[in-house]
């Protein structure tokens, strides 16, 4: 099948917002996108890949410049584009009361698909999605991977001849992520249907036919992954330090130094890095051995935006230590949890857990959706109880002291979860006294944590950039000076730039002797880690340095931690199902 | 203990700021105590002050038209039509242009001449029993004053004097008790929110990892919502006595106890169900739901002592119904602390209720 699926030309989309003026979400975008072809849009929060999804959809009517799908004009008939399109939005209304069946005979009679075709239709999304089982579970019980499943299920019940995907992967865990991919791949491999996906995984824009990058609303670059790779070929290399020095100080060293270096990212033991062409790296190098590596669709990516924000460091927050940070170094682990157990009814979420955590460390606790990973976390921050076992949080026990120990942690939840309609200073304040700090003191820290993540004190929260409501999320929970800080999936749903300027934050943080716990579903992101923990079904699977645990894995898992994850969860399946079979 | 208060004190200010900063919820904090103060004062009345009525004079004579002359003296009476026949009448009530029918029999004047009884019809529109009762009563009155004018004196006379409210205004009988019924609408709401609105932001989970108590924040959480409830019934307060001018003839102080501790057994209830509710949404439906029973069982628009046993013993657990008590018996009648203390009772027994479960729901509701 040849053809285009979507042809726009200087298409431009404005919002208009009372607080922040008019917006430019989509800028003069002239693109064309092939029909029977699985296409990417890439680019960083705010590039204008939802704005133009949503118009392609028919859902947005454009401000100006044209607009074919599917060869109709949308902008004068969408009616005619949406019955021949399906599309997934980021966040896709299942009803979660009704069984996994209700929700796809709603969607299937939602889009009157003929009875006749139902049985057949069901019958494949069940059986694509692994979802036949579950017929009868409410979909509210399902895990995060699922659900999203069953929401791709839901679009394709009946056959369109385009698919629009919004990130779909968002918040999915790599083995669930996994499986998105071999549903979406399968779709474009049988049924030739031409699919549209926005993504902020580099890794799964490298798998598609044609990449369209984007930034504050306009093209960047096109084309297919092994063209637009080439950008940065014989600029890519890996360093190895020295024995004995942690590659998070070499990548952290590397990254300050943005004349020099694009982009350095800790991988494995060693550190990945983008020169910048003709840089003499010989003195910021130090002792480490340095090798070419083949370039890869990220380093092209990262040239690019870089190009954009040019002479910005990647990371606009501390270089330098907070100053008053009291430092709290001492010996023993700063959180020790012994045979740590929390059940819900029936269902044991945490099943029998230890581990300690020492002082200074970046811990990193991985798993999939559902795995109990945010329960352990619950429990370690004080927001949940634990059924049984035993938890000390800064030398203080959970049980007893809850409050003393919680006067020693900070805490930076999921999402913007903040006082909106507060300023940035009013925000503080609150916290601040929260923690018990007032007067003179409460103002030197606030004047400390806003010049350190270079925050307007006046400006309302609610209405600040996504990475500068995280800046602030930080600013609070570092306020009252933490021993130990705790993250809960900080960089889900955020573009790479962004997720290089919050781990410099990090590593500067645990070298003044802050101790980090921070949840992840970015498997590269684990090689920050000091250690990780990789849990399943409310069991501790492995625990261990990055590369134990890449050990541990095997020779399938030891190539990055992606491939280490999925095989140590799925050897462990394995071992439960055998169990069970004997 | 100073940081116990830095604490405390933080968690109020930015639920004030909270309320306050936010542009749509700073108008419903005043506009409606003032607009349902107004609506109330002047759209909710029993009283009659502009009742349509229809006559139908077979007698045409000199004592009825003496007679419908004193009842459209009255000035609260209105005639609307003159019917032919007694066929017309059902149509006048039926669709409610008239509120009752007044009938003249043909031999009327020719009865009160031989000095025989001489009935006179009034029909009236028992959908509307209160208002229809008082215009009988109305009627009743003029013609009882006719008959004396004629020298037929009753032998018994009564003489209605009513005490606390003597001109029989309703509006002073219901705006007193508005004191405590808008208020409560609002600060129930405001208080239900308060949590409701955290949880569903996820700010709650912020809170709950700080080192703040339970009391501490069961305190930050209901001092502003007692604080804002007062302000409107300061509000409704000012409007009854000096726009509709009702004179209030017990202590200000005495009603401002009462109402504290009226609008913390209030908070306390809405706390409570803010704490159980994970959305905004929920925690609106569930005070919808609770409204209702509690304006039926509080007294407002009927007595308490007028429903079945039952019911009765349930509005011990309505604060409303204490409150609006306390407001009517201290500005009405002037009762002093002594008359109205059994009713703190309740008030208190509902608040040392719902205030520690709400703060004991803060932290261990299962999600």
């Amino acid at each position: 099948m040849t053809g285009l699926t979507v042809r726009a030309e200087a298409l431009q989309k404005r919002f208009h917002d009372r607080d922040l003026g008019t917006v430019t979400a989509v800028d003069g975008l002239t693109l064309e996108i092939r029909s029977g072809e699985l296409t990417a849009l890439v680019g960083p929060d705010g590039a204008g890949k939802t704005t133009l999804i949503r118009m392609i959809a028919g859902l947005l009517r454009p401000d100006a410049g044209a607009l074919q799908v599917l060869g109709i004009d949308v902008i004068r008939d969408p009616q005619a584009v949406q019955d021949r399109i399906s599309y997934m939005p980021q966040k896709f209304g299942l009803y979660e009361d009704l069984s996994v069946q209700e929700n796809l005979v709603l969607y299937a009679d939602l889009h009157a698909v003929p009875l006749a075709e139902r049985q057949q239709r069901f019958a494949r999304m069940l059986q694509m999605t692994d979802l036949a089982a579950f017929t009868a579970r409410p979909a509210g019980k399902l895990s995060g991977g699922m659900k999203q499943k069953l929401g791709l299920a839901c679009t394709l019940v009946r056959s369109p001849d385009l698919l629009l995907l919004d990130e779909p992967s968002v918040g999915v865990d790599p083995l669930s992520r996994r499986e998105l991919w071999k549903i979406i791949q399968q779709l474009v491999d049988e049924d030739h249907l031409s699919v549209i996906i926005s993504t902020a995984y580099l890794d799964e824009a490298a798998r598609c036919a044609q990449v369209f990058v984007m930034n504050e609303g306009r093209l960047l670059d096109q084309g297919p992954p092994a063209t637009l790779r080439q950008k940065a070929s014989g600029l890519t290399f890996t360093a190895t330090p020295p024995a004995g020095q942690p590659a998070r100080q070499l990548q952290a060293r590397l990254i300050d130094a943005p004349d020099l270096i694009i982009d350095a990212v800790p991988q494995g033991d060693n550190v990945h890095f983008i020169q910048q062409p003709g840089a003499d790296l010989a003195d910021l190098l130090g002792g480490a051995a340095v090798q070419p590596r083949p370039e890869e669709l990220e380093d092209a990516f990262m040239i690019l935006l870089r190009g954009e924000s040019e002479g910005q460091p990647i990371s606009t927050p501390p270089t330098q230590p907070a100053p008053a940070m009291p430092a709290r170094r001492g010996d023993g682990p700063v959180i020790v949890v012994r045979d740590l157990v929390r059940k819900f009814g029936d269902f044991t979420a945490v099943a029998s857990t230890s581990f300690d955590v020492a002082r200074g460390e970046v811990f990193g606790l991985l798993g999939p959706n559902g795995a109990g990973k945010t329960t352990t976390f619950r429990m370690l921050c004080g927001l949940l109880p634990a059924t049984s076992g035993q938890l000390e949080v800064a030398g203080l026990n959970l049980r007893h002291a809850r409050a003393q120990a919680r006067a020693r942690i900070g805490y930076v939840a999921q999402k913007f979860s903040l006082y909106g309609n507060l300023t940035v200073r009013e925000n503080l304040q609150f916290f601040g006294g929260a923690y018990g700090l007032a007067g003179r003191d409460l103002r030197d820290r606030i004047a400390a944590m806003t010049r350190q993540f270079d925050l307007e004190p006046a400006a309302k929260s609610g209405l600040l950039p996504a990475g500068y409501k995280q800046r602030l999320a930080m600013a609070t929970g570092l306020l009252h000076g933490p021993e130990i800080l705790f993250l809960d999936e900080p960089t889900s749903g955020i573009d790479p730039l962004a997720r290089r300027a919050f781990w410099r934050t990090i590593t500067a943080l645990a070298q003044t002797g802050v101790t980090i716990i921070i949840t992840t579903h970015f498997m590269e992101e684990a090689e920050y880690c000091d250690r990780i923990a990789i849990q399943d079904a409310g069991e501790m699977l492995a625990i261990g340095t990055p590369r134990e645990v890449r050990e541990k894995a095997g020779p399938e898992g030891a190539k990055d931690m992606n491939s280490a994850f999925i095989a140590i969860v799925e050897a462990a399946r394995a071992r439960r199902a055998g169990q069970v079979a004997a | 203990m100073r940081v116990w208060l830095i604490r405390l004190m933080a968690l109020i200010r930015k639920e004030m700021l909270a309320i306050l900063k936010d542009p749509s919820s700073r108008a419903l904090l005043f506009a409606p105590a003032l607009m349902q103060a107004l609506l109330f004062g002047y759209g909710a009345t029993y009283d009659l002050t502009n009742a349509p009525f229809a006559v139908l004079d077979q007698s045409r004579s000199a004592p009825s038209r003496e007679i419908l002359a004193r009842i459209e003296g009255t000035g609260v009476l209105r005639r609307i039509a003159t019917l032919e026949s007694s066929d017309q009448i059902a149509a006048q009530i039926d669709s409610g242009a008239a509120l009752m029918v007044i009938t003249f029999p043909p031999d009327f004047a020719a009865r009160l001449a031989a000095g025989t009884e001489a009935p006179m019809q009034v029909i009236l529109d028992g959908r509307n029993s209160a208002t229809a009762g008082a215009a009988g009563g109305q009627i009743a009155a003029i013609v009882a004053r006719y008959n004396a004018d004629l020298g037929h004196a009753p032998p018994v006379e009564v003489v209605r004097r009513a005490w606390f409210n003597p001109n029989y205004e309703s509006r002073w009988n219901l705006m007193p008790a508005m004191i405590a019924s808008l208020s409560m609408l609002q600060t129930l709401m405001l208080a239900a929110l308060s949590v409701a609105r955290e949880r569903e932001q996820g700010t709650f989970d912020q809170l709950l990892v700080t080192p703040l108590s339970p009391l501490q924040i069961l305190i930050g959480k209901a001092l502003p919502s007692i604080f804002i409830g007062l302000v409107q019934s300061t509000i409704i307060f000012l409007i009854i006595l000096f726009w509709f001018r009702i004179p209030i003839a017990g202590s200000v102080g005495l009603l401002y106890l009462g109402l504290l501790t009226f609008t913390t057994a209030s908070v306390g209830i809405g706390l409570s169900i803010s704490a159980v509710s994970l959305s905004m949404q929920q925690a609106m439906l569930y005070t919808f739901m609770l409204i209702m029973p509690l304006m039926l069982l509080s007294g407002l628009l009927t007595p308490v002592g007028n429903m079945p046993e039952v019911l009765q013993w349930a509005t011990y657990a309505n604060p409303l119904r204490f409150g609006i008590d306390t407001v009517r018996r201290v500005y009405l009648e002037g009762a002093s602390f002594t008359d109205i203390a059994p009713n703190f009772l309740p008030l208190l027994a509902v608040a040392a209720v719902t205030l520690p479960l709400a703060a004991w729901l803060f932290r261990h509701r299962l999600s």
